[in-house]
């Protein structure tokens, strides 16, 4: 099985969110930078793949030098070598285009990657990469086995889930609870240092959007406390108008 | 030229989220707006999308769709476009919508939003929650042909008691559009879906247990809301994954969010930001989540929520 898990660079889930330069660039300082959580289940359960049936686990990320230690940490969880395509990551069709220029050529039998990231949330990559290469996409995706070449996977939908069966090659986009994340052990780390780390440059620079500023949402009003059940009611009805 | 709408549906209803989206396409037309419906359903109701904003509805009454294949229905759309010659296309986001617009926007080669809660500008710029609901952003879709996949609440339903006139569709489908294949399918049925709902009641690890589900249950039934959970609640299987609420779960955008005995760590806050009214039951009076109530209540979930349940059933 030759796989490849494409990551996300992004702001730890307890970041405080800010902007500078005018509300036309995310605020850095301070801010610790991981693996995005969707990301960290495809390569969780990659990992599992290959400990089942071998092959190889190639990590990729679209983005500039900055994200390097979020590769190595990757390559430190489990994946055999990475891929860092030097540009920075505009939008998810430009973002889409690298990782299809790149799979293109390398007849990988699986692509993971998490149903979203965690900064843009657009949730849009993997389907962009499965028309771009001609295979299917499925997204959000909480359990994925194989066997023979045929993947079984059940994707959630509103209220339950479906259980799906499908030929590789494949775009999947993951989600809990398709694999449990892993912590990189001592040795993995070591080893992490001297695997493969490939920097290509972008083949392209065309995008479909472009963002002119950011915002933040108005501060939340005074809280209200109470203690009986009546006012409650009450204030839900009157106040908020919702019964 | 005709704005194009892709309305889902859920067991053969028409989602009250893509009713949203005809309204919003609406808004943004001169009210050339066409709906496109994948699958069986009833054809009254499909009328009834003129209420919305429909000037006309294309119908694909095949049962070949029932099953929302992504491959085939991003077909079914794109051919759509092509079809009305329209160039743009807006949906309501949903576990099916946005994975098959992604994949109409390369067959049409147009730029593609998701997340948008606000109608866009002359210039085709439109706002979009970003960073899970803490920020958003302000974005152009710079190609000639736009799609746009709303969130809950950007528009306010339209309803003017008109009707809209369907045309049959029948999109020329291929074997390979369907070739990932559906072995089974699980539905929770008869109960309100969570990302559509307009009251959310949900709970946390401090109902000790699944046996408790009970009073949440019974809370959400007088006030027809959905019930959700945290993430613990559904990784140790007290609850089914689809109610998990949060960064990695589903975001909501209720009118009214109800959490009960959850604590309110920042990743549980990122699902429920952008409803509109959030009441906090919780026994520890400094938990996170009051910080971001509008009302709170500090107090033992097993003896207050009961008494709430009273309350509402008997103001109703
Ligand atoms: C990358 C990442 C992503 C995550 N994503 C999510 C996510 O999507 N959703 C999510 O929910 N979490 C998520 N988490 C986990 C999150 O950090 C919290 O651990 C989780 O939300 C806590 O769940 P809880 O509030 O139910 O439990 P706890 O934190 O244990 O809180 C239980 C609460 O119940 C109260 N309580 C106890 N008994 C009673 C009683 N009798 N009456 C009233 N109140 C009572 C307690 O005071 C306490 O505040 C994520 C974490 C990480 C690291």
């Amino acid at each position: 099985m030759k796989i490849l898990v494409c990551i996300t660079h992004v702001p730890d889930t307890t970041s405080r969110i800010a902007f500078t330069n005018n509300n036309s660039e995310f605020d850095n300082s301070g801010v610790q930078f991981v693996i995005g959580p969707y990301d960290d289940y495809a390569l969780a359960r990659a990992v599992e793949l290959k400990e089942q049936m071998g092959g190889s686990i190639t990590v990729l990320n679209v983005g500039e030098a900055v994200t390097e230690p979020t590769l190595r940490k990757a390559l430190a969880i489990g994946a055999d070598d990475a891929i860092r395509i030097n540009a920075r990551a505009d939008d998810s069709f430009f973002v889409a285009s690298q990782i299809a220029e790149v799979a293109k050529t390398e007849n990988y039998d699986l692509i993971l990657m998490g149903r979203e990231s965690i900064d843009f949330n657009g949730g849009m990559v993997h389907g962009m990469v499965g028309e771009l290469l001609g295979i299917p996409s499925l997204s959000p995706v909480m359990k994925l086995e194989v066997e023979n070449g045929v993947a079984t996977l059940a994707r959630e939908i509103e209220g339950g889930k479906e259980i799906l069966e499908a030929l590789l090659p494949l775009v999947v986009g993951c989600q809990e609870p398709i694999a449990e994340w892993k912590i990189p052990n001592m040795r993995g780390i070591m080893t992490a240092r001297s695997k493969p780390l490939k920097v290509i440059e972008a083949t392209t620079h065309s995008v479909a959007t472009k963002t002119t500023s950011y915002d933040l949402p108005p501060e939340k009003g005074a809280i209200k406390m109470v203690d009986d059940m009546k006012e409650l009611a009450r204030l839900l009805k009157e106040e908020a108008k919702i019964l | 030229m005709a704005v194009l709408v892709f309305v889902e549906l859920s067991d053969g209803e028409v989602k009250k989220s893509s009713r949203e989206a005809v309204t919003y396409a609406s808004a943004m037309s001169n009210g050339d707006v066409v709906a496109v419906v994948l699958g069986t359903a009833a054809g009254d109701q499909l009328k009834k999308l003129g209420n919305n904003g429909a000037s006309k509805v294309l119908h694909a009454n095949n049962p070949k769709f029932d099953q929302g294949v992504i491959s085939a229905y991003a077909s079914a759309l794109a051919e759509a476009m092509q079809k009305t010659q329209s160039d743009s296309l807006v949906l309501a986001e949903s576990s099916l919508g946005n994975p098959v617009a992604a994949r109409v926007s390369i067959k049409m080669d147009a730029s593609l939003v998701t997340n948008v809660v606000a109608l866009p500008d002359a210039h085709f710029n439109v706002k979009r929650s970003i960073y899970t609901g803490k920020a958003s952003a302000h974005t152009t879709l710079t190609k000639d042909k736009k799609i746009l996949s709303i969130k809950k609440g950007a528009v306010i339903l339209k309803e003017d008691g008109a009707e809209a006139p369907i045309e049959n569709f029948n999109p020329s489908i291929e074997d390979s559009d369907f070739g990932v294949k559906q072995v089974s399918r699980e539905k929770t049925t008869g109960k309100v879906l969570l990302p559509e709902a307009d009251i959310v009641v949900s709970g946390g690890r401090g109902l000790k247990g699944p046996e408790n589900w009970g009073m949440i249950e019974d809370l959400a039934e007088v006030l027809g809301a959905a019930t959700g959970c945290s993430k613990p609640v559904s990784d140790m299987d007290w609850r089914p994954h689809h109610e998990h609420v949060g960064q990695t779960g589903i975001k909501v955008a209720p009118t009214l969010y109800i959490a009960i005995g959850i604590s309110g760590a920042i990743q549980h806050l990122a699902g429920v930001n952008q409803s509109k009214y959030i009441v906090v039951i919780n026994k520890d009076a400094d938990a996170p989540f009051f910080k971001a109530a509008d009302y709170g209540v500090v107090g033992d979930a097993f003896e207050v929520v009961p008494k709430l349940t009273e309350a509402i059933k008997a103001i109703k």
